[in-house]
């Protein structure tokens, strides 16, 4: 029989609790638990960064870190990157208009990673965006999108 | 005529969805009672299967069954269809979806686990007892062919798959004239898919209902339908073939694989859905790749840099299997003579079988080596003759007062291969502009004050795009207003919906957030080819523009009735016909639908067909040529060989462009996949065949910290082949983009006498030659 554990949590502000195997990854409980398709998996050894949550605000590779370790942490998806009202966060914003995106496969975990990193460093230089995704792989656009999307939403959210 | 859309930056019609986590890729499909497969895949490059034990896996509790090939029903024991038969193919050998009695690469499938979890499945895999007698197994393509080479499949007493040419004009003059003959051999490899979704498949069969359902992350969902329903023997209608979200394609999807057939069976064996998801290290061993060709070259030319031929042989690395036919080879020598005007060509090519994953495009197929070794022969003549490389360029392009040019090579359908319009010149002009390459020596001079080396590389490209026969596209307005539009084409990110709706919004005069879109689904829409080769814009922009028309036209004469106008008096704008100058007499498209599409015991109107609605396919009338020059700034750190991509310049022509903002995406992402083929990307395999690195630790893609920016600029040689004018887009970034990185490392390591025979450029190779080079100008 499976080792299990009973577990709670808060993902995109509403609390959760599950039953999860001790060795499901954060990522699958995500996806198959709860049905929050938008953490992709792509490499599940951690370093494509596709299935990158942030988890109480750092960002987090889902594939890494298992369910039972999010016990009483807050989790934020893609899905909870929006405004409870539908509006767009400035990076999905900026990702739309900057062509930030083509297959978008690794896009909510490029979404994440700058979410964090624009928390911290609010005024980024393109070297520094480059440097900050470096562990998110995107083989379609060559991240000049990418990155002319986090500099543009940078931008936006600066002047509030 | 309504707004204009086509040539504006218009964003995505896809991204919504994207951004916000909604896409549909095909993991997130969850069907009721859905069961989770894995497979055992071979640990072994080449072996004879004594046994196979599954008894220990099958008492796993959670699993459902266990699958060996020994378990299909008998007829369906035999090895997968050949997808693209071709007379160079000597030694046809597909592989069986799940191994009979011998392996021949490392992550071959054995076995497929079917249980209630994927977790559980793999569990299993590590029960399943497996006797396996080694083989001896050949990798290295440049030995294979030698006689005493083991051989990659133990029925065959030789490694040679086939062979194929590329020959025209007078080769024998052509040498016998020449001021010099320069030769050069060198090795390319390029990698693999890396997509950042990985394959996967769910399968559903309804015998009573809808039959075989096959949602899967694939570039050809009706190549797939064709192939799955004929290995099975059923007819087409019975097999559904969806591509949802495709997170990525690259060539490597455009095929059918044995999990396409395994799973689906599973399912319809355990009358339950089925689902398997590649893993990453799946996707190294299972999915096709790339990697070697081994060119032997000689140009006869002139003594002012002229090219007057072109021989030689290549040795073509296939892998185990023969999935797809000759595509990737013969695509390698169509580019032959690139953008000059060589008169005569003779070269051959051996296809040659090696124990490692099967080979097959990727981005660019063949396209990228073929241009690679043109440019490599007019990097060599001027090193040679000491004229500068774009000096040499100039003299052999074929210019624009030629265009149609027929090089003389003949297409796979017998036709002359021409290349339709295009300033191979004009290009070079502007991206030398582009690059400051004329601010070069200055740039150079003062890095060297420093002690850092810059270099700096041209390369030029044409690219043969949207290969026919055709893709379509149905437009049918509905009583609401809304426009549906279907097409086969599938996108794996290309843009496709914002494409094809856009021509249908501006053709039919709807706004584009009023068109709903489907593609790549072979329940929804008949007939398609697939996203590969540069081909959708050119294939289904046409037919886009065609059915839009057709269902204006449609519209417009139905309108002219009910109004009482002259067609000529109407437009229609925002999905509304009115009358030109008195907007109140007006009727909206959805209206029409209706009138054309009534209820029972109503009349459908004199003289029209039901539905407001028209399908085409129209198309290209051949091949329309794109074409590329390109500019890489680099620094190379002689301590170290690390090279750093500083700037790269891009002139790109790919006719008219539909959605600039699109077209620029496509060629970011192409350069960037070229880069990381000449710096970073190699699949190594040991002597065995065991591959090494098969985790993105190892295996190096491109980085955002790593890559430069990339400036582009445009010009436009319309096709004349089709209505829109367009040429491909999707791979002019990635096929000349080695060339140009290769030579800005052998210019900024010229003092050196640095001559690369090899990509990826890896840094070990390169402080070797750097020492080669010191050693020599010490002596």
């Amino acid at each position: 029989m499976a080792d299990t554990r009973d577990i709670e949590l808060t993902v995109n502000g509403e609390s959760r609790s599950a039953t999860v195997e001790t060795r499901t990854s954060l990522g699958d409980f995500l996806r198959q638990a709860l049905g929050l398709t938008g953490t992709h998996l792509g490499c599940e050894h951690g370093v494509c960064g596709a299935c990158t949550v942030l988890v109480d605000g750092e960002a987090v590779r889902s594939c890494l870190m298992l369910a039972v370790q999010a016990k009483g942490r807050e989790v934020t998806t893609v899905e909870g990157l929006s405004n409870p009202d539908g509006t767009l966060h400035p990076l999905q914003d900026a990702f739309w208009r900057n062509h930030g995106l083509q297959c978008g496969f690794c896009t909510p975990g490029m979404l994440t990673s700058l979410a964090a990193f624009l928390e911290e460093n609010p005024d980024p230089s393109e070297r520094e965006v480059r440097e900050a995704i470096s562990g998110n792989i995107c083989r379609c656009t060559g991240y000049q999108g990418i990155v002319d999307a986090a500099l543009d939403a940078a931008k936006t959210m600066r002047e509030g | 005529m309504g707004v204009r859309y086509v040539g504006a930056e218009v964003q995505r019609m896809e991204d919504p969805r994207l951004i916000t986590g909604h896409g549909r890729y095909v993991d997130d499909i969850t069907l009721e009672g859905m069961l989770h497969a894995a497979f055992l895949r071979s640990p072994v490059a080449h072996a004879r299967i004594g046994s196979i034990d599954t008894s220990r896996a099958a008492e796993l509790e959670g699993v459902h069954r266990v699958l060996t090939l020994a378990d299909f029903p008998a007829e369906l024991q035999k090895p997968m269809a050949q997808l693209y038969p071709a007379p160079p193919i000597e030694h046809n050998k597909t592989q069986y979806p799940l191994a009979h009695d011998e392996v021949c690469h490392v992550g071959q499938a054995i076995a497929c686990v079917v249980a209630d979890s994927r977790a559980i499945a793999e569990d299993a895999l590590a029960l399943i007892d497996v006797d396996y007698e080694n083989l001896p197994a050949v990798v290295d393509v440049r030995t294979a062919l030698d006689a005493d080479a083991p051989k990659a499949h133990a029925d065959l007493d030789t490694n040679l798959m086939g062979r194929l040419g590329s020959k025209f004009g007078d080769i024998e003059e052509a040498f016998a004239k020449a001021d010099h003959v320069f030769s050069a051999s060198f090795m390319q490899h390029r990698g693999g898919c890396h997509s950042m979704e990985t394959r996967g498949v769910v399968s559903r069969d309804d015998p009573w209902g809808d039959g075989l359902t096959l949602w899967t992350s694939a570039q050809s969902p009706y190549l797939i339908r064709r192939a799955l329903a004929a290995w099975l023997g059923e007819p087409e209608e019975r097999v559904r073939v969806i591509a949802p979200d495709v997170g990525g394609g690259f060539g490597p999807k455009a095929g059918f694989y044995p999990e396409e057939i395994v799973i689906p069976l599973a399912a319809r064996m355990l009358g339950r859905p089925v689902k398997w998801i590649e893993d990453r290290r799946e996707h190294f061993v299972s999915t096709t790749t790339q990697r070697d060709q081994h060119w032997e070259l000689e140009v006869a030319c002139t003594s002012d840099g002229r090219m007057l031929g072109l021989r030689g042989n290549v040795t073509h690395e296939n892998g185990a299997w023969v999935p797809y036919g000759v595509l990737l080879p013969f695509t390698s020598l169509v580019p032959l003579p690139g953008a000059y005007a060589i008169p005569a060509v003779d070269v051959g090519l051996d296809m040659v079988f090696t124990n490692t994953v099967p080979n097959s495009p990727v981005r660019g197929a063949g396209r990228p080596n073929g241009i690679y070794a043109v440019e490599r022969m007019v990097e060599t003549i001027a090193r040679e003759l000491d004229i500068p490389p774009a000096e040499v360029r100039r003299r052999n392009y074929v210019r624009a007062d030629q265009m149609p040019y027929a090089t003389g090579a003949l297409l796979r359908d017998g036709s002359p291969a021409t290349y339709d319009s295009g300033d191979y010149e004009g290009l070079l002009d502007k991206v030398l502009e582009l690059s400051d390459f004329a601010g070069f020596d200055e740039r150079r001079a003062k890095a060297r004050e420093e002690g850092r080396y810059l270099g700096i590389g041209i390369s030029s490209c044409i690219e043969d795009t949207g290969v026919g026969p055709y893709e379509g596209t149905t437009v049918r307005v509905e009583p609401s207003g809304k426009v549906l539009v279907q097409t086969g084409a599938a996108s794996q990110g290309q843009g496709h919906h914002t494409m094809i709706a856009l021509i249908v919004a501006e053709n039919l005069g709807v706004a584009p957030e009023d068109i709903l879109f489907e593609s790549a689904d072979t329940g929804k829409f008949p007939h398609g080819i697939g996203t590969i080769g540069s081909r959708v814009a050119v294939n289904v922009a046409p037919s886009a523009l065609d059915a839009a028309t057709k269902v204006r036209e449609k519209a417009l004469k139905l309108a002219a009735e009910l109004l009482e106008a002259a067609e000529a008096d109407l437009d229609i704008e925002n999905g509304i016909v009115s009358v030109n100058g008195a907007p109140d007499i007006s009727i909206p498209l959805g209206d029409l639908a209706v009138k054309l599409a009534p209820m029972s015991g109503v009349k459908v109107p004199e003289g029209f067909d039901p539905s407001l609605e028209a399908t085409s396919y129209e198309g290209s009338k051949g091949a329309p040529i794109a074409s590329g020059a390109n500019v890489a700034e680099v620094e190379v750190d002689i301590g170290t060989g690390e090279v750093r991509v500083l700037r790269y310049s891009v002139a790109h022509d790919c006719g008219v462009m539909i959605n600039p903002l699109i077209v620029k995406g496509q060629i970011e992402g192409g350069v960037i996949h070229g880069i990381g083929n000449a710096l970073f990307e190699r699949m190594i395999f040991d002597d065995q065949g065991q591959p090494m690195n098969t985790n993105y630790g190892e295996y190096l893609l491109p980085l955002a910290s790593e890559m430069p920016r990339v400036d582009i600029v445009h010009q436009e040689s319309p096709s004349p082949l089709n209505p829109l004018g367009v040429k491909g887009a999707g791979e002019g970034g990635t096929i000349p983009a080695a060339a140009a990185v290769v030579a800005a490392i052998e210019n900024a390591l010229s003092d050196f006498g640095v001559v690369i025979d090899d990509y990826p450029v890896e840094p070990q190779y390169l402080c070797e030659l750097i020492d080669r080079g010191m050693a020599q100008a010490a002596e």
